[in-house]
């Protein structure tokens, strides 16, 4: 027999971005304690507003499974006497244990046999243990932020204000924080604040919903976005979509709805991405556009309540709004007063982190290795690159990105193009900041390219020369994701930069004191970087022995280290990989040993000997242009022929023989084989 | 006839009475919010009940327009409320004082936004919302966490109201010196050019050496007086010390380096009153602490220490 289960725990307002998390972590905690408890159920689901989180459970058992239980008691030789009878020790053991004797059981525990009590325990009424499993998960959840109030031990997400705690109508007594659980859930903060009792989950989810609010999460976020859909295109306009401001949105309300409010279209003259920060960041409010994708002057409010006295609400919205872009229209006209060079020199004053100087000194870093990047690659637009670099941090000392820190780099690309400068430079000056997040967009200008990765490197070899990297799950300055954009910008702008020299001189380009030399910071941070590109690969698909086989070559070109390991997941599917990983092994496998790089062709006994040097010195002629032509499967299959003259090779020839000189000189023509094998992937890391 | 600003204070100050907090008076000393008033951040200390509500002219130098952004002032106030322990019904009871002003919730979309709070200066810290009416923010409330370094216990709530923000809302005003004050007087008549004032002052002519001293002096002093065990009088310096780095912070005379400095500087000093305000406290037996059954829990009247 099963029944209902419900627990409401009712709280103040809780917050919207953490709450995601929280329904997440009170399902796994539910299970995880129901299953402790030996409890089975049917089916388990959380509700969540600001001011609940609830637990439904259908078909909860009315009893707990039975447990066996497995005591150990005395060795088996000290249990029975010689003549079989049970001693003094096993009796009292059993008496112990609650069985009678003939329950116990052998077994065998590290080499030594035990007497066991299999203890049978009869589950108990789910009644009685509910109030304990319920305890656990409600002071068990890990709130990212918690708090105490009052007098309360308990830290929780908010206070805690009532619970309702039901099995099948049941009320489970259950005390936390002088708050006892009860049958009475309350509705809607202002619509509904009187009590409400509810005995089972429909009925709760029911009588919430004429109480105002809707407790399935899935419900609210699908009612409000309908709404908000449809007041748009009331409005001849659409809202764009945004899961994260529609999920917010979301945990603000218990019961929405959407109201259409507007702002004189005067104000339709500050950028949009400025408009359209205040309207959501700040407000919470979905903006509308044209079928042009132009913002129209309205925008789309939700609010927790009905649409009684809805006028009162739409008209104070406006005006909160208005004076919002009021102060945002303000800082516009301060900020274009003077050019955005104008900026440029206040960055002297503005330390970009306290050992390592001032965003001056940075940008100054940034000209000259942005240039030096562009070059590397090739591109024509060094003017530009340079224009840019001077000219990428000089929106941090501008009113709209004092006061809308998030549109970094969007502003700077916006007064850049008024003032007149080249288009590049000012797409460029937005560009440096990508990727800003994993699968954002990345640079597509030359000058941003050079630039963005420009400001990678500055940040990562700065960073690790002060003894500032990541540990864990602690990165302050995002270093991995800046080791992650630079992976995804050569690899998928195809770029062929040898990073291990631009990272030499972003290091150069210090003048502050820093802790490591050039060559500890230049290889740490490219370990750094191979360790983003194996994680992006591994992503890919690349099986985990080729990232091995590739990812420690001693190429500093990431590019080629992809291809190659793209190459090599082909290769190894390819007919001839067989006769290529034999052509390896064995000449790896010796020539690990000892020996010598120098052939002497003078001590060769045997023919094959001979033949097999011959070869090496074609192959060696003609191999390197495969590498150069990245004809990667070419190139291993080149090797492959080689496989004939090996096993002539190996037939004939003892390698390790007395002479030391013949057996030194056979160890180092396997050498030669080797290395060119190594010269395009460890194969000995792969997994045949 | 909609509420005059006068109305919004007095309304406050009658309903908090009723409620049996004690009103108190600004504190003396400038400040940049009603937190530093040692009403609050002394008493929201140590294990003594305290329940207060007052006004305080609230400075931030940084904050001035010239008296020409009808929503920025470099000096305001604010209606502050500590509640110490957190009721139980504390949100309702804020809510009352909304009605109490004319707001009824109901006809509104009022909000309680997630808006943790943090002074670097002072060591505190606490957790709770922005009260957003009809999408305006109208009153910070938190639970105090952390005050001067150390854990607050009882925890307090506090409520900071921005009482222009709600009069302009109840008189249906655009520009925050429209508000009458009372019938026929404006917060403009009475602020408008000390906003001019001060703006000049704080940006352009304040004296950087003379403050520079000002807040070595101040510091000093602090540090003296704390040796001395006196309590509220070092408290006052350190309150000095905040007001002077904010000045020079306005007039840009503190480069982003030096801020960090300041700031510990400024947060050491704070965290030396409140450690000083605990021992006082448990030297003097905790007198507010009148509750019987909670003397008893924490061990006072036997002569014995508190066991921490």
């Amino acid at each position: 027999m099963s029944k209902e289960m419900l627990l409401e725990i009712g709280t103040e307002e809780m917050p919207a971005l953490l709450l995601p998390e929280a329904i997440d972590d009170l399902r796994k905690l539910a299970e995880s304690e129901l299953s402790a408890a030996r409890l089975s159920y049917d089916n388990l689901r959380i509700g969540c507003t600001p001011r609940r989180l609830t637990l439904m459970v259908e078909g909860l058992a009315e009893k707990q499974a039975e447990s066996v239980r497995e005591v150990r008691g005395p060795r088996a030789d000290k249990a029975f006497d010689a003549e079989g009878r049970p001693t003094k020790a096993v009796e009292g053991f059993a008496r112990s244990q609650g069985v009678s004797l003939d329950e116990l059981v052998t077994r065998e525990v590290g080499g030594h046999k035990y007497i066991f009590a299999s203890i049978r325990e009869e589950g108990q009424a789910t009644i009685q243990v509910l109030p304990e499993v319920l305890r656990r998960i409600i002071t068990g959840m890990p709130f990212s932020r918690s708090m105490r109030w009052g007098y309360s031990e308990l830290r929780f997400i908010r206070p805690i204000r009532w619970i309702v705690a039901i099995f099948g109508g049941e009320v489970i007594p259950l005390e936390i924080e002088n708050v006892k659980s009860g049958d009475l859930t309350y509705g809607h903060r202002f619509l509904h604040p009187e009590a409400i009792k509810v005995g089972g989950i429909n009925e709760y989810i029911e009588k919430l919903r004429q109480a105002y609010v809707i407790v399935d999460v899935q419900e609210r976020r699908e009612w409000i976005w309908e709404q908000v859909r449809r007041e748009a295109e009331n409005q001849g306009g659409t809202v764009l979509e945004d899961d994260e401001l529609l999920e917010e949105v979301t945990f603000l309300v218990e019961y929405p709805t959407a109201f259409v409010g507007t702002f004189s279209s005067d104000y339709l003259s500050i950028p949009p991405e400025v408009l359209v920060t205040t309207m959501k960041e700040h407000q919470r409010y979905f903006p509308v556009v044209d079928n042009q994708g132009n913002l129209m002057p309205m925008f789309i409010g939700v609010r927790n309540g009905t649409g009684d006295n809805i006028q009162v609400v739409v008209e104070g919205n406006q005006r909160v709004l208005k004076a919002r872009l009021d102060d945002a229209h303000f800082f516009y006209r301060e900020d274009t007063k003077e050019p955005l060079e104008s900026k440029v020199k206040l960055l002297d004053n503005v330390i970009y982190q306290a050992r390592l100087g001032t965003i001056g000194e940075k940008t100054r870093r940034l000209q000259n290795l942005s240039v030096f990047i562009a070059k590397e690659l090739g591109f024509e637009q060094i003017e530009q690159t340079n224009r840019a670099a001077l000219l990428c941090k000089a929106d941090l000392e501008t009113n709209m990105v004092y006061e809308f820190p998030e549109l970094q780099g969007i502003m700077g690309r916006n007064y850049a193009l008024r003032d007149g400068e080249d288009p590049m430079v000012a797409q460029a000056i937005f560009e440096h900041y990508l990727p800003r997040f994993a699968g954002d967009e990345l640079p597509v200008t030359p000058a941003g390219i050079a630039l963005s990765l420009a400001e990678k490197c500055d940040n990562l070899v700065g960073n690790f020369a002060i003894g500032v990297r990541p540990t864990g799950s602690q990165d302050p300055y995002a270093l991995r994701r800046q080791a992650l954009g630079i992976v995804a910008i050569i690899l998928n702008c195809k770029l062929e930069l040898d990073l291990d020299q631009v990272l030499r001189r972003s290091y150069r380009e210090f003048t502050a004191r820093l802790d490591l030399d050039e060559e500890k910071t230049v290889s740490s941070v490219m370990d750094f970087i191979r360790l983003r590109l194996r994680g992006v690969l591994q992503d890919e698909g690349v099986p985990y022995d080729v990232l091995d086989a590739v990812i420690n070559l001693d190429v500093s070109q990431l590019l080629l280290i992809s291809e190659r390991a793209r190459a090599l997941t082909e290769i190894k599917e390819q007919p001839y990989f067989e006769d290529l990983i034999v052509a390896f092994n064995r000449p790896f496998n010796l020539s690990r040993k000892e020996g010598g790089q120098l052939v002497r062709p003078e001590l060769f006994e045997d023919p094959a000997e001979k033949e097999l040097y011959e070869a090496v010195l074609r192959l060696n002629q003609e191999l390197p242009g495969y590498l150069n032509r990245r004809e990667y499967s070419a190139y291993c299959e080149k090797l492959a022929t080689m496989r004939p003259n090996l096993d002539t090779f190996f037939d004939r020839v003892m390698v390790m023989v007395e002479d030391d000189r013949i057996r030194e000189n056979r160890l180092a023509l396997l050498k030669q084989v080797v290395q060119m094998f190594l010269n395009f992937a460890d194969f000995s890391k792969l997994v045949v | 006839m909609a509420l005059t600003f006068q109305d919004v204070i007095l309304t406050l100050e009658k309903y908090w009475s009723e409620k049996g907090c004690i009103i108190q008076q600004p504190y003396d000393v400038e400040k940049g919010a009603g937190t530093m008033n040692p009403a609050t951040f002394l008493r929201a200390l140590g294990p003594e009940p305290w329940n207060v509500a007052y006004v305080e002219p609230s400075r931030r130098p940084t904050d001035g327009r010239y008296g020409e952004n009808p929503n920025r002032l470099q000096h305001y106030y604010q209606y502050q409320v500590i509640l110490k322990p957190s009721p139980d019904d504390v949100l309702e009871l804020y809510l009352d004082s909304l009605r109490r002003l004319g707001i009824e919730p109901e006809k509104h979309d009022i909000r309680l936004v997630e808006d943790n709070w943090e002074s670097p200066t002072l060591g505190a810290w606490g957790l709770g919302w922005e009260v957003w009416l009809d999408g305006m923010e109208v009153t910070q409330f938190t639970y105090f966490q952390q005050c001067g370094g150390f854990d607050c216990y009882p925890v307090c709530a506090e409520i900071t109201y921005g009482i222009e923000r709600l009069a302009m809302y109840i008189q249906n005003k655009e520009s925050v010196f429209d508000i009458e004050w009372i019938d026929g007087i404006t917060y403009g008549d009475i602020h408008h050019q000390g906003e001019v004032d001060y703006s000049h002052y704080n940006f352009n002519v304040a004296d950087i050496e003379t403050l520079l001293t000002m807040f070595q002096l101040s510091e000093r002093e602090a540090l003296r007086v704390l040796e001395k065990r006196l309590v509220q009088p070092a408290y006052d310096y350190v309150l000095k010390c905040s007001h002077l780095f904010n000045l020079l912070d306005a007039r840009g005379a503190i480069s982003v380096t030096e801020r960090t400095a300041y700031i510990g500087r400024i947060r050491n000093l704070a965290r030396s009153v409140a450690k000083e305000y605990l021992a006082q406290r448990e030297r003097l037996g905790y007198p507010l602490l009148k509750d019987a059954a909670q003397r008893e829990r924490l061990g006072l009247d036997k002569g014995g220490k508190i066991d921490e």
